[in-house]
């Protein structure tokens, strides 16, 4: 086993690991923040991804310029999804609202991927850029340029989300509503203006994973609830409540599953990963990454 | 002396349970108002209903000309009546300036914003010495000046607190009924629930009394600590011996 696999899988696992970050972060805030679990947050990969998709076959755009438009439209339908269907959960209290989140949002996870079958049937899609094969070679390891744009954009987007949450009014206000929502009222916070623009938030975090996987994997209408997995199995790593953690979770989750598919055989790339889900939730349930421990 | 806060015929209810039956009070712009009465009496369900945290069944709740009943809280917060809840409710993972930063959310908070902020760290130097630290690893005492002092960054016209003295040493609660007298002093209108009776009497301009969701009792802070029955219930004296 030369030291050149080691790195070339280490290399790879990093990429994945990016687009679980990516993903779980959006699935994170939106659970951080309404206390609810939307198990339909692999849909709204799912359609980023066909955004993403569409675009590039109607008008050959790129699919990094083209979250441009990918972003705006799961914004959008964000906003939309909140206003007719989870603004009445979110009203809930406690225990009623995480059961009825779980219900609702396994309905419409039914509902998106049945209609996601029926406009964009079920075969399997993916973007082929001109320069899909190209990449670095540094010391033997491979880098695709598709896989390290990725990468990159993943960390951009982790550090803008840092510093909107840190450092803007309306990410403050996120965050202390997720702290607790009645004092962010009496603070003066809208909390319900916070929750629309946090699920849409969450949305727009899924379309841009959602052009990950269109341009790295393929995208067919049935790959949500498998996002929806990797994200929990992610946001458990890094600690319920943090929103941030999920992107170094997300990384080790990627980069342990890649190297247990290489060195221990690729069929246990999966259990590797729940074995570690299992052993966190036992030794150290409050997450990974959680900021305030 | 005009009334700016006024509620009239409050009935309110958590669940199938009424907790206050028609409450009417007032309190005038500028004066200290206290709210005594045992516990379970419905004087949080009360503060909590005026911050619009909870909504009344029937009744109304006017400040000058709004009614506050029909408003949404952060509303009630743009209309500068402030609430600093029983048990504090810090942002608890978020650093003492954060905390007080989000109490300068409404729009005409944030404009005068480093003002109040070093009006706040006058008042409490501690605060200015722990900026980054994370709320919820702070004393009980600390914890209740943020409080008070994020509430502050808000610029109340009415600022309500609930309790503020609860489980505090002698020596914090003395300072901090010393800042609530000169914000009172500096014009804001307080209204005030407290266990500490006493307190809040020798404080009070007036003072109400509230038994089982009812106001029972009203009067001058002063008159009410000189009130046998007031003082039996409230301020441990036993009955005088022959009467």
């Amino acid at each position: 086993m030369s030291i050149e696999t080691f790195l070339q899988t280490l290399v790879f696992g990093l990429f994945t690991g990016g687009i679980y970050g990516v993903a779980a972060m959006g699935l994170a805030l939106v659970f951080g923040v309404l206390k609810m679990l939307n198990i339909a947050h692999g849909e709204l990969v799912m359609l980023g991804g066909y955004v993403s998709f569409w675009v590039f076959s109607a008008f050959g755009m790129d699919p990094f310029v083209s979250l441009a438009i990918v972003i705006p439209a799961l914004f959008i339908l964000g906003l939309i999804l909140d206003r007719t269907v989870y603004r009445h959960i979110v009203r809930l209290l406690g225990e009623e609202k995480i059961k009825n989140s779980l219900l609702v949002s396994f309905g419409l996870t039914l509902v998106l991927q049945n209609l996601a079958q029926w406009l964009f049937t079920a075969d399997e899609r993916s973007i082929q850029v001109a320069y899909a094969g190209d990449g670095l070679n540094v010391f033997g390891v491979l880098m695709p340029y598709t896989r390290l744009g990725t990468l990159l954009v993943a960390l951009a987007v982790t550090l803008a989300l840092n510093y909107f949450l840190r450092k803007t009014y309306p990410g403050k206000a996120i965050l202390a509503t997720a702290e607790d929502f009645e004092a962010a009222e009496l603070a003066g916070i809208n909390i319900h203006r916070v929750y629309m623009m946090t699920f849409a938030l969450g949305a727009a975090l899924a379309s841009i994973a959602g052009t990950f996987v269109t341009v790295t994997y393929g995208l067919s209408p049935s790959i949500g609830i498998i996002w929806t997995l990797k994200a929990l199995i992610v946001i458990v790593l890094a600690g319920t409540g943090s929103i941030l953690g999920a992107f170094p979770a997300g990384i080790l989750l990627g980069v342990v599953e890649a190297l247990s598919g290489t060195f221990i055989d690729p069929s246990y790339r999966e259990v590797v990963g729940l074995v570690i889900f299992i052993l966190v939730l036992i030794v150290r349930p409050q997450g990974l990454f959680v900021r305030n421990g | 002396m005009t009334k700016f806060l006024d509620i009239q015929g409050v009935n309110a209810a958590y669940g199938d349970i009424q907790t206050l039956w028609d409450v009417s009070l007032h309190v005038n712009e500028g004066e200290m108002v206290g709210l005594i009465g045992p516990n379970g009496a419905g004087k949080t369900t009360l503060m909590r209903l005026i911050a619009g945290l909870h909504k009344p069944m029937s009744g109304s709740v006017q400040l000058a000309d709004a009614s506050l009943h029909m408003l949404p809280a952060y509303e009630i917060v743009k209309r500068g009546v402030i609430l600093v809840p029983e048990g504090r409710r810090l942002f608890g993972g978020l650093t003492v300036l954060e905390n007080l930063e989000l109490g300068a959310y409404t729009r005409r908070a944030r404009e005068a914003r480093f003002k109040t902020l070093e009006r706040v760290f006058e008042l409490f130097p501690i605060l200015a010495e722990r900026q980054k630290q994370l709320a919820n690893t702070m004393s009980g005492g600390q914890q209740q000046m943020l409080a008070i002092g994020r509430a502050i960054m808000g610029l109340p016209k009415l600022l309500m607190l609930d309790e503020p003295s609860l489980g505090l040493a002698p020596l914090i609660v003395e300072n901090i009924f010393e800042i609530i007298k000169l914000m009172n002093d500096q014009g804001v209108t307080i209204f005030l629930v407290e266990q500490n009776a006493r307190k809040a009497l020798e404080l009070a301009h007036r003072a109400y009394i509230l038994e089982q969701g009812r106001v029972v009792g009203t009067g001058a802070g002063k008159e009410l600590l000189g009130n046998d029955e007031v003082r039996q219930a409230y301020l441990g004296f036993a009955p005088a011996a022959g009467k």
